[in-house]
């Protein structure tokens, strides 16, 4: 059985320095299976995490992670995981502008983040929301609300040594009016990750192909190296597996 | 041609005239690349600068996308030292915060002790915290250019990076006003930006060209023939990763607009340039229409072409005629019609007055086509 973290194709293409990971899927194929093994990934290496839940409640990623064996409650109650339920978040209540609860969520995740870089904890802090596109829905439609609000969490990328990994489902963005905000977060992103149903139709054992597009930054000294992976993955339940195609038994 | 581009920079403006103006276009498809020829203009220009050889005193970078720290680290990599970069480089630090949130967080947490400063300001970087209000940004920059050492008119230069986000944040005719009050302000020996062509409509990335006297844009080294998202391109998108063409128009003073460009490299941590061929296939092939094919011909295939006698033209000059009309057998080496392809070659050969000839190859498409025989080809209609 493969593990994660270690070895498999995604975590390859993935490479180690990404800042800023964008995942876009489609109804086809979702993506959020992607955003879960990077989650557990940033909490086995010792480090935190800020979820940003827009799309599910706490108990289902609880109850997912669980199966991939990584107890959310658990990383939670120490504190390891920031877990912001925003299913009720009323961004642009009618006595305040939207901005200004932005401005609020902004200053809890930068809480949690000088709180970890003052504790003695090393690891890195990882910023996982999903999805964006429910954000821009909370905002009214805002999108320079929402990119305001992402520009922020990117500043903390440079400046505290945080990662940033946002879903988006693409396939809403298919019209050429409103590209801006998957346009804008393709411009922000170090590296895209893009689940997409097989081109060659349905399969029982692949659920679907993965490219992951690693854009050389000036800040990397692996510059060299691949920049565009393609590989078909099946989720399972305690995971997934990750292949080339046609190399498999 | 970058270097024509930072020399232009370099010689900054003449008196009463507007400081020359450059804008980086570049696309998402070739976006570490725009973002690589911005950082390198930037930095030969500040090399330039500090060797003394510039109209410029010093370089103010308006930092939106970037860290300030990006920058200086990739000009020390460029071989500018502290003291260099302490004198020649200001940067304006509207990537930090530039809606004023983090100001506004501290504040709220240090009510009590209004002693502790947030201190962010270093020693050449400012940050700013208002990019919504124009005006002040203008004055911002202006006052950071004042700051450079030296005696006599100390002019500066200017870098947006970039003009796409300031549009986020204002609107496009303010963002105009911005660019041509720094134009024309009078210590401004030049000023360039970097405008991501494919976030707004194309009329707004046409007035910015419309303000400066260089365009640069990065294009992909290779369109993208479907322009699409099939992961069949894949291999389009990792070339363009590390190659682009990096395009230049400048436009001369009395209006004139030359064309020039050149090949653009992401090696390593860094952007290399390469001449292209030269300036007079690009024009041409600018007018060709982007297609997958090779519409060109070679040199050779042009003098090949042109030397290939047709059919009619020996005809009567007393020279033997050979045309292969599919009932005559072949000459003896080609006996067997059943044999490959490129066995079945015709030739027809037509020495014209002693000099180069040229000839008709005549292959034929597959085995499946048979040479014309006697049957009628029209034997099954009924008429």
């Amino acid at each position: 059985m493969e593990e994660y973290g270690g070895g498999d194709l995604l975590t390859e293409a993935m490479g180690s320095a990404a800042r800023v990971v964008v995942i876009e899927d489609c109804v086809e194929a979702p993506g959020a299976f992607v955003l879960h093994l990077l989650l557990k990934r940033a909490l086995a290496g010792g480090g935190e995490a800020a979820f940003l839940a827009l799309a599910q409640p706490f108990s289902h990623y609880d109850r997912v992670l669980r199966k991939m064996g990584c107890n959310l409650s658990l990383h939670r109650r120490n504190g390891r995981l920031h877990f912001f339920d925003l299913q009720a978040f009323s961004g642009g209540a009618r006595e305040s502008p939207i901005a200004d609860s932005f401005v609020q969520l902004y200053s809890e995740i930068q809480r949690a983040v000088e709180a970890n870089k003052i504790g003695e904890n090393e690891g890195q802090v990882t910023i996982v929301v999903d999805d964006i596109s429910l954000l821009e829905v909370v905002a009214h439609g805002s999108v320079d609300d929402v990119l305001d609000f992402l520009h922020y969490c990117f500043t903390l990328t440079s400046e505290m040594d945080c990662s940033l990994v946002i879903l988006i489902h693409e396939d809403i963005y298919a019209g050429e009016e409103n590209m801006d905000l998957l346009l804008h977060l393709r411009y922000f992103a170090d590296l895209v990750v893009k689940a997409a149903p097989l081109s060659t139709g349905l399969a029982a054992d692949v659920h679907g192909q993965l490219s992951v597009v690693n854009k050389g930054t000036f800040h990397k000294q692996s510059a060299k190296s691949q920049k565009v992976w393609n590989f078909h993955f099946k989720v399972k339940e305690n995971g997934a597996d990750f292949f080339y195609p046609g190399s498999r038994q | 041609m970058a270097e024509a581009v930072v020399r232009c920079l370099r010689d900054g403006r003449l008196e009463g005239e507007h400081a020359p103006a450059l804008a980086v276009e570049g696309s998402l498809q070739c976006c570490p690349l725009a973002a690589g020829a911005m950082l390198h203009v930037a930095a030969a220009l500040t090399s330039q600068a500090a060797a003394g050889k510039a109209q410029a005193r010093g370089l103010v970078i308006v930092a939106f996308d970037r860290s300030p720290e990006v920058y200086l680290d990739f000009m020390r990599r460029r071989g500018l030292d502290a003291n260099a970069l302490g004198r020649c480089v200001r940067i304006l630090d509207c990537y930090s915060d530039p809606l004023g949130w983090k100001q506004k967080i501290h504040n709220q947490m240090h009510q009590e002790n209004s002693a502790k400063q947030l201190s962010t300001n270093k020693e050449n970087i400012t940050v700013f915290r208002n990019v919504k209000d124009v005006t002040k940004l203008l004055y911002s920059t202006t006052e950071l250019g004042g700051g450079f050492e030296g005696e006599g008119k100390k002019y500066f230069c200017i870098a947006i990076d970039s003009i796409s986000s300031m549009l986020r944040h204002a609107s496009v005719s303010s963002i105009s006003g911005l660019l041509s009050n720094l134009r024309s302000h009078e210590q401004v020996s030049s000023i360039f930006w970097l405008i991501r062509s494919d976030l707004h409509e194309p009329k707004v990335s046409r007035a910015l060209e419309c303000l400066s006297t260089m365009v640069a844009s990065v294009e992909p080294a290779l369109a993208d023939p479907l322009c699409g998202e099939s992961p069949g391109n894949m291999s389009f998108i990792e070339q363009n990763y590390s190659k682009a063409k990096f395009v230049v128009r400048l436009k001369r003073r009395n209006g004139r607009v030359k064309h020039l460009y050149e090949d653009l490299h992401l090696e390593g941590n860094d952007v290399q340039f390469v001449s292209a061929p030269s300036v007079g296939t690009e024009v041409n092939q600018s007018l060709v229409p982007k297609v997958q094919f090779n519409l060109e011909l070679s040199e050779k295939e042009r003098t090949d072409r042109a030397n290939v006698v047709l059919p009619f033209e020996h005809q009567g000059k007393g020279e033997p005629i050979q045309i292969y009309d599919g009932r005559r057998s072949l000459p003896e080496a080609q006996r067997d019609p059943n044999l490959t392809a490129s066995a079945l070659v015709d030739e027809i050969k037509a020495p014209k007055s002693g000099t180069a000839k040229g000839e008709i190859h005549y292959i034929r498409d597959s085995d499946d086509e048979q040479p014309d025989s006697d049957e009628d080809p029209d034997d099954d209609l009924d008429i």
